[in-house]
């Protein structure tokens, strides 16, 4: 009962910071006065609501949390926090006459907090720029999470707060800690987040974005969640500097932000260097847009190599990250190119970054644990732990790698069979079920970057809703909490 | 502050476990991960694997901007060039360093700014042989602890059945002991502190907090005690360095010390070391027909203090039932001590309690010159100095009860050089006068802090 009340204490706190995120579209609402204003301010009220009383009723028991609560409130908030987002747009689509299923609008606002970018919503561009400001915000805020802004701002949260931070912080190996105390830690993190945000507004609005459509692209892109103002996503701007921009600042984004933190703290570069991840995420990017810009060009899909390179890097670089967007249909291509960036997807984007899949320091362990198996083939008696930036990986590590591989696995199949079940056809459901679990957003065939998921039906989009979660939040935080330990004390 | 540990042993880890709970940023360095990461996982705090010694460890620990580094591993060679090189590479303002060794101690070149640059050094086995010390000279007390270089006493007496406490008032006690100035500052029933009153009668099993002049000490201590006698026949087991220490001292102070050690090599070498009069007999403390050969009913304090608590505490425990007055245990582990303090055995010396005092002061903000804690951590006394004038300091220039202290704190009394002034007398505060305050509550300590701090516009 009382471990209860601490996490009740924590979710009231952590919902009435969510309520005072709404500020945001409900200032945009009251700018441009879209006729939005009374369905922000309704949902905010009720954040309001629901977080205070909880946190006022439980304000005498702000003990130290324990660190396996961690799992359970970090899962518990990030189930509830989108039934608080989507209370706007319930109300709205409501009230303008064509209402929205509940399982369609919790889509709606877990794709935004777990940055996944996919959208059951038609005619972005009509949309009123408060409901799009509030889409845009949930990937802002989903994209550092918002129990590590609790951290930051709370301090009472102690040990129980550091394992906040990692259960819901993506990455292998979280025992490495930029600062002493886990709340100086999350304020740098949140301090690095917000400069990069802003450097990436000013670099949209001075390459000729309006004010809201760059807020709503920066958020989007900074979290690498790929919401967009405009059906043609990236494509409505069709400005090769805007598309550049964006690449920048996704790369930059898809490395860890404890490495962006490191370097800004040195003022050195170095540190991208000593980053096991940064190098190669660069690399594959770089590497992977090429050849696939290449590909379109020698198989005729773009007529001049600049065309090719354009939309061959952008939608790469797009989609590898887990970001989302798309200047063009890039489904429409040669279906090589669109798999392999699907493929790309799964792991391109570093630890500690906004990205999901299963992360490139986890691929990097795989193959230097498969190089190190074929070389014990040949030196049967070899000595040679694994290496990340010359420290050694613990083989529990690896061992737990297998585990988190086979649950990933496991879940894009189960839920790419169930949808397949319900009756979508094999490459919608598998490329559904890969850009839910991936946090990526459009996916191939009938969820491709030129439709949405509104073809799906409430059961299958409940799926798609819960794969983001287990996605995000990096499947065992989630899953811990259906295994009956857990619960036995 | 920011703070760097080298060592995550018994001394590293309660330190760092202290400190981090008093909101500072604490960094751990040590060579072998397991005991880091469980400090991790426990506590809020960084970890660092390597060698305090290399330059790349310290850097990554954050010696660049770090306030202090407290050098307790297990190795004094270690901790000396650390510190040097904290001080010379990193300049690291404040630089402690635990050393066990006696070659070292006395040797200012050697450790101060020419030498390995050493602000403060720390031994362990010192401390707590200091402690056991004073235990002895006062074995009705379960804790004794000085103040002011020595002229101030306080001491946490507990009422044992058949005391002479008992069922006394405040008053009473204090009109027993006429001129002995008795300062009665804390009363602990069922481990809580109780608001205390002249008329409050003390029950069995209260725990009293008595601060009086050294000089009185013994005269108001035996006054407190049931029986006239004091201790004279000591018996020790464990040879290792705080029991070669502690029976060197004794003897040297006219007690009559037997030293039981298990190791026949130990013991040769102790005998050869120590003063003759040291009884030095090899076998085992927990042998019924060893202690019973050695008149262990005739001893008046036995003291168990092996490395090893279980031993400690089986050993003490047999040594009580077969007659020992009066029994001290070393306990390390802290549930232990819990566990044993208050039953049979009389005192449970918790070993790391006494060398955080030593540290703490160093981390106190104020110009803080001694810190102990009394009651395995919950309760702290410190001797604060008062600087400035009535304008620039919240203390100076007030009269004693017209202190702004937090309920749960209360001064003990002022020593303005040699003269030692009692709150009952309410003298006004004067600059550098050191006052000794004692502290119910860990969460009260910042307040009292502050206190003692002068404002800015003093400099």
């Amino acid at each position: 009962m009382k471990r209860l009340r601490i996490l009740l204490n924590i979710m009231g706190f952590a919902m009435m910071l969510f309520a005072v995120t709404m500020l945001v579209p409900v200032g945009v609402a009251a700018y441009v006065d879209d006729g939005t204003l009374n369905a922000f301010l309704e949902a905010m009220l009720v954040a309001l609501v629901a977080g205070a009383i909880p946190f006022f009723l439980t304000r005498s028991h702000q003990h130290e949390l324990q660190a396996r609560d961690g799992f359970l409130l970090v899962t518990l908030v990030w189930t509830l926090l989108p039934l608080l987002g989507c209370v706007p747009f319930l109300l709205y689509f409501a009230k303008v006459g064509e209402p929205i299923s509940f399982a369609f609008a919790y889509f709606e606002a877990m794709s935004g907090l777990t940055t996944t970018g996919a959208t059951v919503l038609q005619g972005l561009d009509s949309l009123p720029p408060a409901i799009n400001v509030w889409r845009a915000t949930l990937m802002w805020i989903g994209g550092m999470g918002i129990l590590v802004l609790a951290v930051a701002i709370l301090p009472l949260l102690g040990v129980g707060g550091s394992q906040v931070v990692r259960a819901e912080t993506p990455g292998p190996m979280k025992d490495e800690k930029l600062t002493p105390r886990i709340a100086s830690t999350a304020k740098g993190l949140y301090a690095v987040y917000l400069g990069i945000s802003l450097a990436c507004w000013g670099a949209y609005v001075s390459a000729g974005m309006g004010l809201v459509d760059a807020y709503v692209h920066m958020a989007a892109t900074v979290s690498l969640g790929g919401f967009s103002s405009h059906d043609a996503s990236f494509g409505a701007f069709n400005s090769p500097l805007l598309e550049s921009i964006a690449i920048v600042f996704m790369t930059i984004c898809a490395v860890s932000f404890a490495t962006h933190f490191k370097a800004i703290r040195q003022r050195s570069a170095k540190a991208y260097w000593q980053c096991p991840e940064a190098r190669y995420v660069v690399a594959i990017l770089l590497l992977a847009g090429l050849a696939i810009s290449a590909f379109l060009w020698f198989r005729g899909t773009y007529a001049t190599p600049f065309e090719a390179l354009r939309y061959g890097m952008f939608n790469t670089v797009s989609v590898a990250t887990t970001t989302g967007f798309a200047n063009t249909d890039y489904a429409a291509w040669p279906v090589f190119a669109p798999l392999v960036m699907l493929l790309l997807s799964c792991f391109t984007a570093s630890s500690g970054s906004t990205g999901s899949g299963i992360k490139l320091v986890r691929f990097l362990l795989i193959l230097k644990q498969t190089r190190l198996e074929l070389r014990r083939v040949l030196h049967p008696r070899l000595i040679a732990p694994i290496r990340l930036s010359q420290r050694v990986v613990d083989n529990r590590v690896l061992l737990a790698l297998l585990a988190f591989l086979m649950l990933y696995v496991t879940s894009i199949t189960v839920i790419a069979l169930l949808l397949i079940l319900t009756g979508l056809d094999p490459a919608t459901a598998l490329s559904a079920a890969l850009a839910s679990v991936n946090n990526l957003g459009p996916g191939l065939a009938g969820v491709g970057p030129a439709s949405t998921f509104a073809v799906l039906d409430d059961f299958q989009i409940s799926l798609c809703t819960f794969g983001m979660l287990l996605g995000r939040l990096e499947l065992v935080t989630v899953l811990v909490l259906f295994t009956p330990t857990f619960w036995r004390h | 502050m920011k703070i760097i540990i080298l060592g995550a042993g018994r001394v590293g880890s309660s330190v760092a476990e202290t400190l981090v709970s008093e909101r500072n940023d604490i960094t751990v360095v040590d060579t072998n991960g397991a005991p880091l990461m469980q400090l991790q996982e426990r506590l809020d705090l960084r970890v660092v694997v390597g060698s305090g010694t290399h330059l790349s460890v310290l850097e990554a620990a954050g010696a660049r901007d770090a306030d202090m580094l407290i050098a307790c591993t297990t190795s004094d060679e270690v901790n000396l060039v650390a510190c040097k090189i904290a001080r010379q590479i990193f300049n690291v303002p404040q630089r402690i360093a635990r050393i066990r060794s006696n070659e070292y101690v006395d040797q200012p070149e050697l450790i101060g700014p020419e030498g390995f640059c050493i602000d403060h050094l720390i031994s362990p086995e010192r401390s707590v042989t200091r402690y056991l010390e004073r235990l002895i000279e006062f074995p009705e007390a379960l804790q004794v602890v000085d103040f002011a270089q020595g002229q101030v006493t306080m001491a946490l007496v507990s009422v044992s059945p058949g005391s002479l406490m008992t069922g006394l008032s405040l008053a009473e006690l204090a009109a027993r002991i006429p001129d002995a100035n008795l300062q009665i500052l804390a009363v602990f029933r069922k481990n809580r502190p109780i608001a205390i009153e002249p008329h409050t009668q003390l029950q069995l099993d209260d725990e009293v907090v008595v601060l009086v002049e050294t000089r009185h000490a013994h005269r108001a201590m035996r006054a407190l005690r049931r029986t006239e006698k004091t201790a004279h026949r000591i018996m020790i087991t464990g040879g290792g360095n705080i029991g070669a220490r502690l029976a060197r001292e004794l003897v040297q102070q006219g007690y009559a010390v037997k030293l039981i050690e298990l190791s026949a090599a130990r013991c040769e070498e102790l005998s050869t070391t120590l003063p003759e009069k040291v009884i030095v007999l090899h076998g085992d403390a927990t042998d019924e027909i060893l202690l019973e050969d050695e008149n262990i009913e005739g001893a008046d304090v036995f003291l168990a203090i092996t490395n090893d608590d279980e031993n400690n505490i089986m050993a003490a425990l047999l040594a009580k039932r077969m007659g020992a007055r009066r029994v001290m245990s070393l306990i390390s582990r802290r549930s232990y001590g819990e566990l044993m303090e208050g039953s049979r055995i009389d005192v449970a010396v918790a070993p790391d309690q006494t060398t955080i005092g030593e540290l703490l002061r160093y981390v106190r903000r104020g110009d803080v010159v001694a810190v102990h804690r009394l009651r395995r951590g919950a309760t702290e006394a410190l001797e604060a100095i008062a600087h400035g004038d009535a304008s620039s300091s919240r203390v100076v220039g007030r009269r004693l009860s017209q202190l702004p202290l937090p309920p749960g704190a209360s001064i003990g009394a002022l020593v303005r050089g040699e003269t030692i002034l009692m709150p009952h007398d309410d003298p006004v505060v004067e600059s550098e006068d050191h006052a000794i305050v004692l502290v119910t509550g860990r969460r009260l300590i910042p307040k009292v802090e502050r206190l003692f701090q002068v404002s800015a516009s003093f400099f």
